[in-house]
């Protein structure tokens, strides 16, 4: 990230992506766990009227370290006719499709890992693969609310996957790149009706894509109302009824973790991303600094309002969720392309 | 085919971010945040709530009113308060008499992990010698200790509090607590 810049050394292209992955993986850890304190933790009790956890360090903060602890000392069970090897494969699968997405979220200048120059492709590419791991874990556990389960994910993800594309082509036009740097700098110095105070947050112009991508992303985390995969008065706890231990807590690392994910690359599309208006005349060196803060507020922002969403709304029945998706949110999505198209053109 | 009902979805968005708000700014919103008081609930081990005075906490029994009529052991439906007594002899009522025969509790027991908390034990005893009590501090390790005696079920009997007077005009005879 910004060492080579910041202190003038020269360092291998092995030894800086170290650097970047290690800094990164810290960043999306302390992020993830942030938000499970506040939101999951703390924001959803005080929404029940009630505290949330406070005995572990003040005010609970160190409740989730107990957690984590408690779930490493359970036994790691599988049933008898499970699939072991692919067992065992599909939670890391799962978390390795959201780690990957951390790789092309630019937190400054310089601060991403791998400056794709189709980097909302390859988001959009690799968080569907979450769907695979899924899908194996419901298959492998021999289980049938375990399979159940993992269809209704797959169904749910394959159709939610359609407007968040789209959703997120109406960007794409506006800004004239596939690029998340390009984007976020297309923001930054893009100007309302000639005033530039606040550059122009695709959030203005964009807002109906907005709204769907928060849909969408809503969805594709299985957050309620679209909790139908792991429905538990139905499905017990869907995919994740066989796991235990370690691995059942990977599937709630991967959760939490694409939630921040989505809330970053959401804040990057939308919201401006890391930078600040050009028109404030600041340099690099300063947000080098500013910029990686800045994106994380902007982010944990936002996964508090899918959070709010989530702990508001009761689960959608599997005929409503694919109607909305279907038939609400792909054609307005589409019409939203064609108008952002004719718009562009026309300015 | 359902619409979407989006004035709905907005209103109960509303309604939990108010709550939240309540909850950490109970003295509004320019105090600073105070959740503990905001809560609607407590935290039980350190501070304790006052439980309704007719709360079915925990059965007691006055010993001395027994007298081992078996009422309540046959009509309890999970068959866990177990009674034996002994035909013994008290002292006459009046001077010259005839020595009284009275049942003397030696077992007067409930299952504590098999009662249900139905209460018919107190409602069928004609005897007026089981109450209820708010009292719910009483969980053990083992399970079997759950099984209580008479001396325990006894040591209850100070916290039953006294019977509220019924309204005007209720026919009913208020029951009063043996103390």
């Amino acid at each position: 990230m910004t060492p080579t810049l910041m202190f003038g050394l020269e360092l291998a292209y092995w030894q800086e992506t170290i650097i970047k992955v290690l800094l990164g993986l810290v960043a999306l850890l302390l992020l993830t766990g942030g938000v499970v304190y506040l939101y999951l933790f703390k924001f959803v009790s005080f929404m029940q009227s009630r505290l949330g956890p406070m005995e572990a360090g003040p005010y609970g903060s160190l409740q989730l370290l107990a957690e984590v602890g408690k779930w490493l000392q359970k036994e790691d069970i599988a049933t008898e006719k499970a699939d072991r090897f692919v067992f065992r494969l599909a939670p890391a699968i799962v978390l390795a499709s959201t780690f990957v997405l951390f790789a092309v979220i630019p937190a400054g200048p310089t601060a991403v890992v791998s400056d794709l120059g189709t980097g909302i492709y390859f988001v959009l590419a690799m968080s569907s693969l979450s769907v695979l791991g899924i899908l194996m874990a419901g298959w492998a556990s021999a289980n049938k609310y375990a399979l159940l389960g993992a269809l209704r994910a797959a169904g749910q993800l394959i159709a939610y996957e359609l407007p968040l594309v789209l959703a997120v082509v109406g960007v794409v036009i506006a800004a004239g790149s596939l690029n998340l740097q390009d984007i976020v700098a297309a923001q930054a110095s893009g100007e309302i009706f000639g005033w530039d105070g606040i550059g122009n947050p695709f959030i203005l112009t964009q807002i109906v894509g907005f709204t769907i991508f928060m849909i969408a992303v809503q969805a594709e985390l299985t957050q309620s109302p679209f909790d139908m995969p792991i429905a538990e008065s139905e499905l017990v706890a869907g995919y994740q009824v066989e796991y235990s231990g370690i691995r059942f807590l990977i599937y709630f690392i991967a959760e939490f973790a694409t939630a921040v994910a989505f809330a970053a690359i959401a804040s990057t599309l939308f919201l401006g991303g890391w930078a600040l208006p050009t028109a404030w005349g600041l340099g690099d060196g300063v947000m080098h600094v500013v910029g990686p803060i800045v994106i994380s507020a902007k982010a944990v922002l936002l996964v508090g309002v899918v959070f709010w969403v989530r702990f508001t709304l009761p689960r959608f029945r599997e005929d409503q969720l694919q109607t909305l998706a279907w038939k609400f949110l792909i054609p307005i999505s589409l019409a939203n392309i064609v108008a952002t198209g004719v718009l562009k053109v026309v300015f | 085919m359902a619409k979407p009902q989006v004035p709905g979805i907005v209103k109960g968005l509303g309604i939990t971010l108010k709550t939240a708000v309540e909850t950490m700014f109970p003295d509004g919103p320019l105090k600073p945040p105070a959740p503990s008081k905001g809560a609607a609930t407590v935290q039980y081990p350190h501070e304790k709530e006052e439980p309704a005075p007719r709360a079915r906490g925990v059965i007691a029994l006055k010993e001395d009113n027994c007298t081992a009529c078996m009422l309540c052991a046959r009509e309890c439906p999970d068959w866990c308060i177990y009674i034996e007594a002994h035909k013994t002899l008290a002292p006459p009522r009046r001077e010259g008499g005839k020595p009284r025969s009275v049942n003397a509790l030696d077992r007067f027991d409930i299952d504590f992990s098999l009662c249900m908390y139905c209460g018919i034990c107190v409602e069928v005893c004609p005897f007026e010698a089981l109450f209820w009590s708010p009292e719910f501090e009483y969980s053990e390790v083992k399970i079997q200790d759950l099984l209580h005696d008479k001396s325990r079920l006894d040591q209850w009997m100070h916290t039953v509090p006294d019977f509220e007077p019924l309204e005007a005009g209720s026919e009913v005879k208020v029951k009063k607590v043996p103390r």
